[in-house]
């Protein structure tokens, strides 16, 4: 699965994608996994009400089931227009 | 319907006019352009990361959802990402109505949406430091008009 991050969570991490092999089924159950890896991921995830995440380039719900999809993203809320 | 998603500077006064050019069944045309900012002074550029791909569909759904409720002849979206300075244009939207009520809507729709549910996020660069935009929480309460 091919994992981006965008904006302030890219540069916390310091990329902006990345391949993982994971058997998360939930959004949740991704970022419980990617929290334990190093602290900079930590950092990153530490607040989900300032995250948004995307399930292949759909606005999705950190609850959302994992099944099938290709790309997650996360990123802060969004600042366009 | 047009959505279209690029670095370059466009001209708006050229895409207002070719929007609103030969349509004899639109009694009105709503435009409105972006503009960055320098809120707090001394802003040297304004950086605008999107998501490629995702962007583009996000908007074609917000145009869409606009010219299905109001029944729009037409309605365009351009947005900038990249690096600009304050002044320039960084998007505009149009909305081509029978009437113009419909078209001011519309085009405050398209608006509100794009702000919250377009994927693009604005880092503000100053001589001293650089950041990234928060969000607002008024733009997400915007949305509950609609």
């Amino acid at each position: 699965m091919n994992v981006l991050y965008f904006a302030w969570v890219r540069e916390r991490i310091g990329l902006p994608k990345e391949k993982i092999e994971t058997n998360a089924t939930t959004v949740n159950e991704l970022i419980a996994e990617l929290r334990g890896r190093e602290e900079r991921y930590e950092a990153a995830f530490a607040d989900l009400s300032a995250l948004r995440v995307a399930i292949d380039q759909e606005l999705s719900d950190f609850d959302s089931p994992l099944e099938g999809a290709q790309e997650v993203a996360f990123f802060p809320p969004m600042t366009g227009g | 319907m047009r959505v279209t998603v690029q670095e370059a500077p466009f001209d708006y006064g050229q895409e207002a006019e070719s929007f609103a050019n030969g349509r004899h069944d639109m009694g009105a045309i709503v435009t409105f352009a972006g503009i960055v900012r320098d809120v707090a002074g001394g802003l040297d550029v304004m950086e605008i990361e999107h998501y490629p791909g995702m962007t583009e569909k996000a908007l074609e759904k917000i145009a869409a959802e606009a010219v299905e409720r109001w029944s729009l002849g037409d309605a365009l979206i351009i947005h900038r990402y990249g690096r600009m300075g304050a002044g320039e244009k960084i998007m505009m939207v149009a909305t081509a109505a029978r009437h113009r009520k419909d078209a001011f809507e519309a085009a405050e729709y398209l608006m509100d949406y794009l702000k919250s549910r377009a994927p693009f996020w604005k880092k503000e660069h100053t001589a001293q430091d650089a950041g990234w935009v928060a969000a607002r929480d008024e733009d997400e309460a915007a949305l509950d008009r609609w």
